[in-house]
């Protein structure tokens, strides 16, 4: 049992508001990331859970205990850093032995765990090498095979992946997530990449300015997201936000109407670029400025009734800068916003 | 394109015509002087150098001083670097402080202590408003040579302590700080992280400070000649009295040939011995 449970933590430096009363709950074995702009505090969070940083207010429970005030090596878990920080002067064997050592490990047990953890990261052809010698990618699954070396309980990773490029980094994503899912490891994971949060966690805790958006599984999180930042942030291209006036509870622009439930004059419809149709007649009138094909499909990006928009068409589509378009958003599918706060109507958030 | 590629000697000449003529040519003229003795080559000099009283005395009290002081340094440099990279606020003007003694010229060093530690000092001043003991003590005298020692040794500390310092906190300084916390991560406690993280990846710096410290100190002669004069002797004071005293240059080249020879011992032992192959380095 090795559940976080993370207790209405708060961290100011000085004046300024890091975190703001956060509290969280990691289940045994789960894979949690913590996604955000850079800024937003998830890093912050990250250290408090480790013990390099101490928190103003609150407590953190790993498997139960209080480890509010332990240090670090008290707490039981391992961390991968975002500089990797293998250590220059010792092999790669005494790296990912490091961990084994310092518990106190028996040398046939250091051997065993050493080299399973080297298989499970491909590493094996280096044990005998220094850190200097390696690639960026390898000393990236250097500083993996030390963490999953000792077995934590608890993984924590501060944007493991950033320093890789494109295709390494999609290379190791996939691996990362086969080599956890069968360990087994209660992770934690702190990136800004949504393209990784979504494919890696089992749930995504959205961050922003020292607070928690939004907590859910990748796919509820994409599809209805709580807030307008949560639906701007994840996925690519961002959520669509065109804002729509209301009479007589319904939202109509152009020739699209929609009947909404809110005591306001104009609400803002949330619509991914996939969730929308083009249409003979009717709908959103679509101003096409600019085409963009990225394979799969083609993205279009222009303004209804002057405001950004972004639509995803079949490739194949024949359309031109300057055309008007009409669209129809898949009703079901649109996310409709409070201008006023940001959030998502008809949702607990 | 003549120009250009003329260009960087032209700006090196100046240096390499001053070391030339201030530093090549005067030695080459002391191993010359060395080696001669009224225009004839001779190891006369040699042999009076190692016949002289002072001799073995000399370089028995310059080993015993560089073996009691360097080692010295080196720790409490190490331990005043660790405890600034401590600190928060206020940690500048500490490290300011305590590199003042880097300021003032080792003739005044000496003088200084010399000031604490002379028969109506300040050290028996103090001790005797304590009733510790009944007059002046002569803590410097040939009679009291353990004493005498525990003085230089003190003064060499206080004044040369600081260029160990600087090295070691701007070497702590390149240290990412990820190294301790992974380190910390993964179980080490302070004093394992300090002897398995810190102190290899500082092994350059303790390096360089170890050389610069040590060729000083072999040529450490101000202090010793502040404190006691000739009852402490050391290589270069024997070297100054034999050309100013004795005014015999030629031993006194000689002096001066061995304690570079010492020296240069000295650096080759310590690159070989804290040699850092590349693949090791960050």
């Amino acid at each position: 049992m090795s559940g976080i449970r993370i207790d209405a933590i708060e961290k100011r430096f000085g004046a300024a508001r890091a975190l703001e009363q956060l509290t969280l709950d990691v289940e045994d074995g789960e894979f949690l990331a913590l996604l955000g702009p850079s800024g937003c505090g998830k890093t912050t969070l990250l250290r408090i859970i480790a013990g390099l940083e101490t928190q103003t207010s609150g407590r953190i429970f790993i498997g139960g205990r209080d480890v509010s005030a332990l240090p670090p090596r008290e707490r039981g878990l391992a961390m991968v850093f975002q500089n990797y920080a293998v250590f220059p002067h010792m092999t790669v064997y005494e790296n990912v032995a490091f961990g084994l050592r310092m518990k106190g490990a028996t040398a046939a047990e250091v051997n065993k765990q050493v080299e399973r953890a080297a298989g499970l990261l491909h590493i094996e052809p280096y044990l005998e090498r220094y850190p200097a010698k390696l690639s960026g990618g390898q000393r990236q699954r250097v500083a993996v095979a030390r963490a999953l070396a000792v077995q934590p309980a608890v993984l924590l990773m501060d944007e493991p992946l950033s320093n890789l490029d494109a295709l390494l980094r999609l290379e190791m994503r996939s691996e990362l997530k086969s080599v956890l899912n069968s360990s087994g490891t209660t992770t934690v994971y702190v990136t800004h990449d949504q393209t990784e949060a979504m494919g890696l966690a089992d749930r995504i805790a959205v961050m922003h300015q020292g607070v928690i958006e939004q907590i859910d599984r990748p796919q509820a999180l994409y599809e209805r997201p709580a807030t307008r930042f949560v639906g701007g942030f994840v996925g690519s291209p961002p959520m669509n936000f065109i804002d729509m006036p209301v009479k007589a509870g319904l939202a109509r622009l152009g020739d699209f109407t929609n009947p909404v439930s809110t005591g306001r004059d104009t609400i803002t419809a949330g619509i991914r670029a996939e969730d929308i149709a083009v249409v003979e007649r009717g709908g959103l009138p679509f101003d096409v400025m600019v085409c963009e094909p990225l394979g799969a499909t083609l993205l279009l990006t222009g303004r209804v009734a002057g405001q950004l928009a972004r639509v995803a068409v079949r490739p194949d589509a024949v359309v031109a800068p300057g055309d008007r378009l009409n669209l129809e958003p898949s009703p079901g599918r649109i996310v409709w916003i409070d201008p006023a706060n940001g959030k998502a109507i008809g949702q607990a958030a | 394109m003549t120009n250009n590629r003329l260009l960087p000697y032209l700006l090196i000449a100046p240096a390499t015509v001053f070391l030339v003529l201030l530093f090549v040519v005067p030695l080459v003229q002391t191993i010359a002087l060395a080696f001669m003795d009224n225009g004839v080559a001779s190891l006369t000099n040699f042999r009076k150098m190692a016949g002289d009283l002072n001799f073995g005395l000399s370089i028995g009290n310059t080993f015993l001083l560089v073996l009691a002081v360097i080692p010295l340094q080196i720790c409490m440099a190490l331990v005043m670097a660790m405890m600034i990279q401590k600190m928060d606020k206020g940690r500048d003007l500490v490290l300011w402080i305590w590199i003042i003694p880097l300021g003032i010229s080792d003739l005044a060093a000496g003088l200084v202590w010399l000031a604490i530690l002379q028969d109506r000092g300040y050290v028996n001043t103090v001790l005797n408003m304590l009733g510790l003991v009944d007059g002046p003590v002569n803590w410097l005298s040939y009679e009291a040579p353990v004493s005498l020692f525990v003085g230089v040794v003190l003064a060499e500390v206080w004044r040369a302590t600081a260029i160990v310092l600087v090295i070691l906190v701007a070497g702590l300084q390149l240290i990412p700080k990820e190294y301790g916390e992974a380190a910390e991560i993964f179980g080490a406690g302070p004093w394992t992280r300090f002897r398995k993280i810190t102190l290899p990846l500082l092994k350059p710096s303790i390096q360089s400070a170890l050389i610069l410290r040590t060729v000083l100190a072999f040529e450490v002669f101000a202090v010793v000649y502040a404190l006691s004069g000739r009852n402490f002797p050391v290589l270069v004071g024997e070297a100054y009295a034999w050309q100013h005293v004795n005014q015999n240059n030629g031993v006194a080249a000689v002096y001066a040939i061995l304690v570079m020879a010492i020296s240069l011992a000295a650096t080759v032992i310590y690159i070989r011995a804290l040699r850092t192959p590349p693949e090791m380095q960050p």
